[in-house]
C-alpha cells in the first residue's frame, strides 16, 4: 500500500495564520464601526463629491501659484539646512569611525527626530515660532536631519575601511580622511538619499499649512473647508504635477552620480 | 647621449569621470545653489516672530509640564483606534497592492499598457499625500476611522505594490518552467512557483509599510479621521498642553515599541 503523495503538502500552521488574520480584521473592524451601510450611503455622498470636484477650478491661479512657490522654497531650504546637520550627526553615530559614548546619543536623537510626523513637529514649531513658513521649515528639518541622518550612518557603516587605513597610512589628519577615505565612497548614496528626501519634503511642505506652518497646505485646507471642491481638485493636480516633476528632475540628479 | 627610459608622463592626466559628466556635475551642484539661495531670499520670514521663539518654547514646556494623567484613559483609547488603522489600512492596501502589483510585473503581465496603468496607479497613490487622501474620504464617508483606514490603505498601495512587482520581476524563472513543464495553470504557478519566492519580501514590505502607517495615522486625527490624532487636536484646540503632552509621549512610545517590534519580527522569521 502506497500513501498518496501530495506535491504541496496544506501548511497548516500557515492556514492557520491566514485564518487569525482574517478573524483580526473582522474584529478591528467591528470595533471601528464599519458597517455595510456606512459604505452605501459614503458611496452615494462620494457621487456627488466627485460631482462637485469637476471640473477643477483654476481662477485662483495666483493663488495657488504663490502657494506652490512657498512649499517649493520650504522644502528646498530644509533639504539643504537639513543635510547641512546632517551630514555631520551621521558621522557622529557611524559606529565604525566613534566610539560607542557618542554613537548611542547621537542615535537617540535621530530616534528622536524620526518619531514625529513633520505634522506633529509643525504643530509645536508654530507654537513657538509663530504662523509662517519658518516653522514649515523646522519641522522638515528635524524629519530630514532624522531621515538622512541614520540612513547615512548606515552607508559609512557599510564602507571598506581599507581605503580609509590607505588614506590614514599616509599620514592623513582625521579631517582628511574623512575627505579623502570616506566621503567618496558614500557619494553616490548619499546624493540618493539626498533627493529622495527633497521628493518627501515636497510632500510633506504641501501639507505643512493644513496646521500653519505656511505653502499650500493653508490654501488648500482652507478651499476644503469652505467645500469649494473644484478649488481643492485643481489644487491637488498641481500638486501632483509637481511632485512627478520633481520625481524626474531627481531620477536625473542620482543617474549623474551612479 | 641618453636615451629617454620611457616617454614623459608629466602632460598626461588622468580623470575620473568624462567631461560631460563632470558638467552635469557641475551643473547640479550649481542648480542647488541657485535655488537655496533664490528660496532663502524669497522665502516671506517674520524675523519678529523669531525674537521671542526661546521664551515661547519655554512657556510650551511649562505649560506641558505636569502631564494631565487623567487624560491617559482617553488617550489609550484613541491609541488603540490608531493601532487598528494602521494595521487595517495596510491589509487593505496590501489586498489591493497585490492585483496591481501583478499587472506591473513585467514578467507575469507582457503588455505594456497594463504596466503602464499600474504604474500610475502605484504613482497617483503615493503622490497625493495620506493627509490629503484622508480629507477626500472624509468628505465622503464622514468623520471617523473609516476615512482613516483608507486613506492609509490608499496612500500605501503605491509602496507596496511598486515594491512587491520588483520582487515578482526578480524571482527566478527555473521553478515556474518546471511548473509550467507539468501542465499547471496560472494560478497554481502564481501560488506554487511565485508566491514562495516572493513571501520573504512580501512580508517585509508588509511590515516596513505598518511601521510607517503607525506614524502617518497618528496625525489622521487632525483632519477628523479617527486615531490619537482627534485626540491630539481635541487637545490643541483647546489649548490643554498638558493633555498635548501626554498624547505626545503615547506617540512617541507607540512609535518606538512599533519599530522594536518589526525589528524582532524581521530578525526572528525572515
Amino acid at each position: 500500500m502506497s500513501a498518496a503523495r501530495t506535491a504541496f503538502r496544506p501548511n497548516w500552521p500557515a492556514r492557520l495564520g491566514w485564518l487569525l488574520l482574517a478573524l483580526y480584521v473582522v474584529y478591528a473592524g467591528s470595533t471601528l464601526g464599519f458597517v455595510p451601510e456606512r459604505f452605501a450611503t459614503g458611496l452615494d455622498h462620494g457621487r456627488r463629491f466627485l460631482a462637485r470636484m469637476f471640473p477643477p477650478n483654476f481662477s485662483r491661479w495666483e493663488l495657488i501659484q504663490s502657494g506652490i512657490l512657498e512649499s517649493i522654497q520650504i522644502a528646498v531650504i530644509a533639504t539643504v539646512v537639513g543635510i547641512v546637520i546632517a551630514l555631520p550627526v551621521g558621522f557622529l553615530a557611524a559606529r565604525n569611525l566613534m566610539p560607542p559614548y557618542v554613537t548611542w546619543p547621537t542615535r537617540g536623537l535621530i530616534a528622536l527626530c524620526r518619531s514625529f510626523h513633520p505634522i506633529i513637529v509643525a504643530i509645536l514649531f508654530v507654537k513657538a515660532i509663530g504662523f509662517g513658513a519658518l516653522a514649515g521649515v523646522m519641522a522638515l528639518i528635524v524629519a530630514s536631519v532624522g531621515f538622512i541622518a541614520k540612513l547615512f550612518a548606515e552607508a559609512i557603516e557599510e564602507i571598506s575601511l581599507k581605503q580609509v587605513e590607505a588614506v590614514r597610512a599616509t599620514g592623513a589628519g582625521f579631517l582628511s580622511v574623512l575627505v579623502m577615505g570616506v566621503v567618496p565612497q558614500v557619494l553616490p548614496r548619499f546624493i540618493g538619499f539626498a533627493t529622495y528626501q527633497l521628493d518627501s519634503n515636497l510632500r510633506n511642505s504641501t501639507m505643512v499649512g493644513i496646521v500653519g506652518g505656511g505653502g499650500i497646505g493653508a490654501t488648500l485646507f482652507t478651499a476644503y473647508q469652505r467645500f469649494d471642491f473644484d478649488v481643492v481638485l485643481a489644487i491637488l493636480i498641481v500638486i501632483v504635477a509637481m511632485i512627478m516633476a520633481a520625481e524626474i528632475v531627481s531620477g536625473w540628479a542620482r543617474r549623474v552620480f551612479q | 647621449m641618453s636615451v629617454p627610459v620611457s616617454a614623459p608622463v608629466a602632460e598626461r592626466s588622468w580623470q575620473r569621470f568624462s567631461p560631460g559628466l563632470r558638467l552635469a556635475r557641475f551643473a547640479f551642484y550649481l542648480c542647488t545653489v541657485a535655488a537655496f539661495a533664490v528660496s532663502l531670499r524669497t522665502i516671506e520670514i517674520i524675523p519678529e516672530f523669531l525674537y521671542d521663539a526661546p521664551e515661547q518654547m519655554a512657556d510650551l514646556f511649562g505649560r506641558m509640564w505636569p502631564p494631565d494623567a487623567n487624560y491617559l484613559g482617553p488617550t489609550l483609547a484613541a491609541l488603540v483606534e490608531t493601532l487598528h488603522i494602521a494595521t487595517l489600512g495596510t491589509l487593505l492596501a496590501l489586498a489591493m497592492a497585490v492585483p496591481v502589483g501583478l499587472l506591473a510585473a513585467r514578467n507575469l503581465t507582457p503588455s505594456l499598457p497594463l504596466n503602464l496603468l499600474a504604474k500610475f496607479v502605484f504613482v497617483t497613490s503615493r503622490s497625493v499625500n495620506s493627509l490629503v487622501w484622508a480629507l477626500l474620504f472624509v468628505a465622503v464617508f464622514g468623520p471617523g476611522p473609516l476615512a482613516g483606514t483608507l486613506a492609509i490603505a490608499f496612500r500605501s498601495i503605491g509602496f507596496t505594490g511598486k515594491l512587491f512587482a520588483e520582487a515578482l520581476e526578480e524571482s527566478s524563472p527555473g521553478s515556474i518552467e518546471a511548473l509550467t513543464a507539468a501542465g499547471a495553470g496560472r494560478l497554481s504557478t502564481l501560488v506554487f512557483g511565485y508566491w514562495p519566492q516572493v513571501k520573504p519580501a512580501f512580508w517585509s514590505i508588509a511590515l516596513f509599510r505598518w511601521d510607517i502607517n503607525i506614524r502617518e495615522s497618528a496625525v489622521l486625527g487632525l483632519v477628523g479621521a479617527g486615531g490619537i490624532g482627534v485626540a491630539l487636536d481635541t487637545a490643541l484646540n483647546l489649548l490643554y498642553w498638558d493633555q498635548v503632552a501626554v498624547v505626545l509621549a503615547a506617540i512617541f512610545s507607540v512609535v518606538v515599541l512599533a519599530e522594536i517590534v518589526v525589528t524582532l519580527v524581521r530578525n526572528r522569521v525572515l
